[in-house]
C-alpha cells in the first residue's frame, strides 16, 4: 500500500514545485468544472485567463487589483511565518480607508501635495490602531488574535457604513450611502495615460523589497521567523513572544491600511459601503501561495488579481455567477495545502506488514536517499 | 406594551441561539478530539445553501435540512482528509475551507437570490402553546429548537458517561496513549469532524430556512466564528455552551428590538453588538492562562501521525 514517510529535510524543490502543481489542479478542475457548467472550456480558459489581459488597458487593470493584494499580503506573510494570524486584513483595510479618506473629506479644500502624503501616512496608523487591538488583547489577554481580528472586520464595516450612510454622505449625492468624490489633489497619480494604474503599485514594489530587507536582513526579521520555525529555541534565545505579536500585527496592520486608503485614492475616489471585494481574505490565499516570500507574493497577487478579472469577464461574456472567481480562489489554496504535503514526506510504497518496514527499509534507505538531492 | 416586548424578544432570542448552539456543539466535539475546524463559517453558508436549494426543489423542509447536513459534511470529509490523512496544518486548512465555502455558496447560490420557500413553523400544542406568556416561550418554537436542547443534554452525557466519549476525550488529551492502547486516532478524529460538520450544515440550513426563509450571499454573517468563539467561552463545556449561545442571540437580536425598547443609536452600532461581544467574553475567559490551560484539550490543533 502506499504510505506516507516522514522526510529528513524539508524538500526545497517541492517548496517550490507545490505552487505550480497547485495553479496546474485548479485548472484543470476549473477545466471539468466548465465543462460541467456545459461551457466550452477552452474558450472558457480564453474568456477568464487571457481576454482580460489583450490590451494595455487590461494589464494595466491587472497591476491595479494586484497593488492591495500585494501591500496586504506583505503584511499578512510575515505574521503568518512567525505562527501570527492576522486574518482581520479586511477590517484594517477597511479603518484604513475610513481614516485616510476622512482625512481628504476634511481638507477638502487642499490643493497641495502634502494632503496625498498625510492620507496614506493615517491609512497606515489607522490600519495598525486595528491591528494594535488584536496585539493587545493577545499579548496581554491570551486571546486568539484570530478571533478577534475576524470580528474587528464585521466592526470596520459596520463603522463604515455608518459614516457613509450618515456623517459623511454626499449632500448632492441624490441620497446615496456615499461620500463626496475626492478632489484631484486626494488621488494618486495614474502610472502613463490610458491606465488606472496608479503610484500605489510602485509603492507596493517599494515595500515588497523592503519587507525581503527586513526578513532576510534585520535581526527583527530574523526573531519573528525563528519563532515560527523553532517556538522552542526562539524562547531559548530569549525572544520575546509578546514583541513578536505587536510587531507582526501592526506589520500587516500598517499595509492593509495602505491597500484601504490606496483603494479610496485610487480606483474608487470617494468612500462607498464597501471598498474591497474581500482583498484582505484573498491575501491570505496570496500570502501562502506565494510562499511567505516577497517575490512569490507579488507574482501570486498578479495571478490572484487575474482570477478577479476573469470573474468578471466570465460574467459579462459566458453568463457565469462573478463568484466562481471565490471558487478558483478556494481551490488553488487547498490543493497548494495538499501540495505541500510533499515538502515534509515522501509517497512510498511499502510492503502491508508495518513491522517490517521499521526494521528493514526505513533505517538504512533514508541517508541513502538522502544524498541525491544534495 | 413593554411585557409584549418582551416575550418577543426573549422569543427571538431563543431562535438566533439554535444555529449557535448546534454549531458550536459540533465544534465542540471537533475539538474535544484534537482538532481545530476554523471552517465552520464556510460549512454554515454552504449548508445554508444547499438547505436552501434542495428544499425550493423538492418542497419538502426535511431533505433541504439534510441536504444542507450532507452538502457541510462533504466539506468537513475535505477538510478531514487534508489535515488528518495529509496531515496539512489545521489553522491554514480550517482558513482554507471558510474562504472556499464562501466562494462555493456565493456561486451555487446565485440562481437562488430573490426565491422564497415557506420557513419552518413552530409546534402547536392544544391549551399549552395558547397560554399567555408561558406559551410563546416555551411551546411554540420549531421542531429544532427542541432538538437543539436534546443534543446538548445527550452530548453532555455522552462525552462524561459513555465509553466513546470517554475515546474522544482521550484522542483530544493524549493521542500518542490512546494510539498506544491500540485505538485508531484518526478514525476516531474523522468521525468528530465529519460531525461538526453535519451540525454547521444544519445550523447553516437553519438560517436559510428557519430564520430568514432565503439564501442571501454569506448570509451567516460571522455565526461561524462566533460559534468557535463560544467553545472556547464554554470551556469545552457542553452546558455552557447553551448559556453562551443564548446570550449572543439576545445580543444579536438586540438590534432589532432596541427601538421597542426605546434606545435611539444607529443600527450599525446596535449591529456591531454581536462582535464587540464575542471579543469581550473571549478576553474576559482567555484572561487568566489557567482556565484555559486546565479546560483546552491538550492536543488541540496538533498534528498525530502514527508512526512519527
Amino acid at each position: 500500500m502506499l504510505k506516507l514517510e516522514p522526510r529528513q529535510e524539508p524538500s526545497t524543490l517541492m517548496a517550490y514545485a507545490s505552487p505550480l502543481l497547485a495553479v496546474v489542479l485548479t485548472l484543470t478542475s476549473g477545466y471539468l468544472l466548465f465543462s460541467l457548467l456545459g461551457k466550452d472550456p477552452l474558450q472558457a480558459f480564453q474568456v477568464f485567463f487571457v481576454k482580460p489581459i489583450e490590451t494595455r488597458y487590461g494589464i494595466g487593470e491587472l497591476l491595479l487589483k494586484a497593488t492591495p493584494l500585494i501591500l496586504c499580503a506583505l503584511g499578512l506573510a510575515i505574521g503568518f511565518r512567525a505562527n501570527v494570524w492576522n486574518i482581520g486584513a479586511e477590517g484594517q483595510l477597511t479603518i484604513g480607508a475610513i481614516v485616510g479618506g476622512g482625512i481628504a473629506l476634511y481638507f477638502g479644500e487642499v490643493d497641495a501635495g502634502w494632503l496625498l502624503v498625510l492620507m496614506l501616512l493615517g491609512g497606515m496608523l489607522g490600519g495598525m490602531a486595528w491591528a494594535a487591538i488584536p496585539a493587545f488583547l493577545r499579548s496581554r489577554f491570551h486571546t486568539s488574535e484570530i478571533l478577534v481580528s475576524l470580528m474587528l472586520v464585521y466592526v470596520a464595516q459596520l463603522l463604515l457604513s455608518y459614516l457613509v450612510h450618515g456623517p459623511w454622505r454626499d449632500p448632492a449625492g441624490y441620497n446615496f450611502p456615499q461620500s463626496p468624490m475626492l478632489q484631484a489633489a486626494a488621488l494618486l497619480p495614474v502610472l502613463t495615460e490610458g491606465v488606472r494604474t496608479n503610484l500605489g503599485f510602485v509603492l507596493a514594489l517599494i515595500l515588497a523589497a523592503l519587507s525581503w530587507v527586513f526578513s532576510e536582513k534585520t535581526f527583527a526579521g530574523f526573531r519573528l521567523k525563528v519563532s515560527g520555525l523553532a517556538p522552542a529555541a526562539a524562547s531559548y534565545a530569549g525572544f520575546s513572544e509578546k514583541r513578536n505579536v505587536w510587531l507582526a500585527l501592526l506589520i500587516s496592520g500598517a499595509t492593509a491600511g495602505l491597500a484601504g486608503i490606496g483603494e479610496v485614492a485610487g480606483p474608487i475616489g470617494q468612500l462607498q459601503p464597501s471598498v474591497s471585494p474581500g482583498y484582505g481574505f484573498a491575501a491570505i490565499i496570496v500570502a501562502f501561495v506565494g510562499r511567505l516570500h516577497p517575490v512569490g507574493v507579488v507574482l501570486a497577487s498578479l495571478l490572484m488579481s487575474l482570477l478577479y478579472l476573469g470573474g468578471e469577464t466570465a460574467q459579462i461574456q459566458l453568463s457565469l455567477p462573478a463568484a466562481v472567481t471565490g471558487v478558483f480562489q478556494g481551490m488553488l489554496l487547498f490543493y497548494l495545502l495538499a501540495a505541500d504535503l510533499f515538502i515534509h514526506f515522501r509517497v512510498r510504497w511499502a510492503p502491508k506488514h508495518p513491522v517490517a518496514v521499521h526494521a528493514s527499509t526505513a533505517v538504512p534507505e533514508k541517508p541513502a536517499a538522502q544524498e541525491k538531492p544534495a | 406594551m413593554m411585557a409584549e416586548h418582551l416575550i418577543a424578544f426573549l422569543a427571538s432570542t431563543v431562535g438566533a441561539a439554535t444555529p449557535l448552539i448546534y454549531a458550536s456543539l459540533g465544534e465542540l466535539m471537533v475539538e474535544r478530539s484534537g482538532v481545530l475546524n476554523l471552517g465552520v463559517e464556510g460549512m454554515m453558508l454552504v449548508g445554508a445553501v444547499a438547505g436552501f436549494a434542495a428544499a425550493t426543489q423538492t418542497g419538502s423542509l426535511a431533505l433541504g435540512f439534510a441536504a444542507g447536513m450532507t452538502a457541510a459534511m462533504m466539506l468537513a470529509l475535505l477538510f478531514g482528509f487534508l489535515t488528518l490523512t495529509l496531515q496539512t496544518n489545521q489553522v491554514a486548512t480550517g482558513l482554507a475551507l471558510t474562504l472556499f465555502g464562501v466562494g462555493l455558496s456565493a456561486f451555487v447560490g446565485r440562481s437562488f437570490v430573490g426565491q422564497v420557500v415557506a420557513g419552518v413553523k413552530g409546534v402547536s400544542i392544544p391549551v399549552l402553546s395558547d397560554l399567555p406568556v408561558v406559551g410563546p416561550l416555551l411551546f411554540r418554537f420549531d421542531p429544532l429548537v427542541y432538538g437543539s436542547i436534546m443534543l446538548f443534554i445527550v452530548l453532555g452525557w455522552f462525552l462524561s458517561r459513555t465509553r466513546g466519549g470517554l475515546l474522544i476525550r482521550a484522542v483530544g488529551e493524549s493521542p500518542s496513549s490512546a494510539h498506544a492502547i491500540g485505538y485508531h486516532v484518526i478514525g476516531v478524529r474523522y468521525l468528530a469532524v465529519l460531525f461538526g460538520g453535519a451540525m454547521s450544515g444544519l445550523a447553516g440550513a437553519y438560517l436559510s430556512l428557519a430564520i430568514t426563509p432565503m439564501w442571501v450571499e454569506g448570509m451567516t454573517a460571522g455565526r461561524g466564528w462566533i460559534a468557535l468563539a463560544l467553545v472556547v467561552f464554554a470551556t469545552w463545556k457542553p452546558w455552557r455552551v447553551v448559556l453562551g449561545a443564548y446570550l449572543f442571540g439576545g445580543v444579536t437580536i438586540l438590534q432589532f428590538h432596541a427601538q421597542g425598547f426605546g434606545v435611539r443609536v444607529p443600527s450599525e452600532f446596535l449591529s456591531m453588538l454581536p462582535y464587540v461581544a464575542t471579543i469581550v467574553v473571549l478576553v474576559l475567559i482567555c484572561r487568566d492562562p489557567k482556565t484555559i490551560l486546565l479546560n483546552q484539550p491538550v492536543s488541540l490543533g496538533r498534528r498525530f501521525h502514527p508512526d512519527a
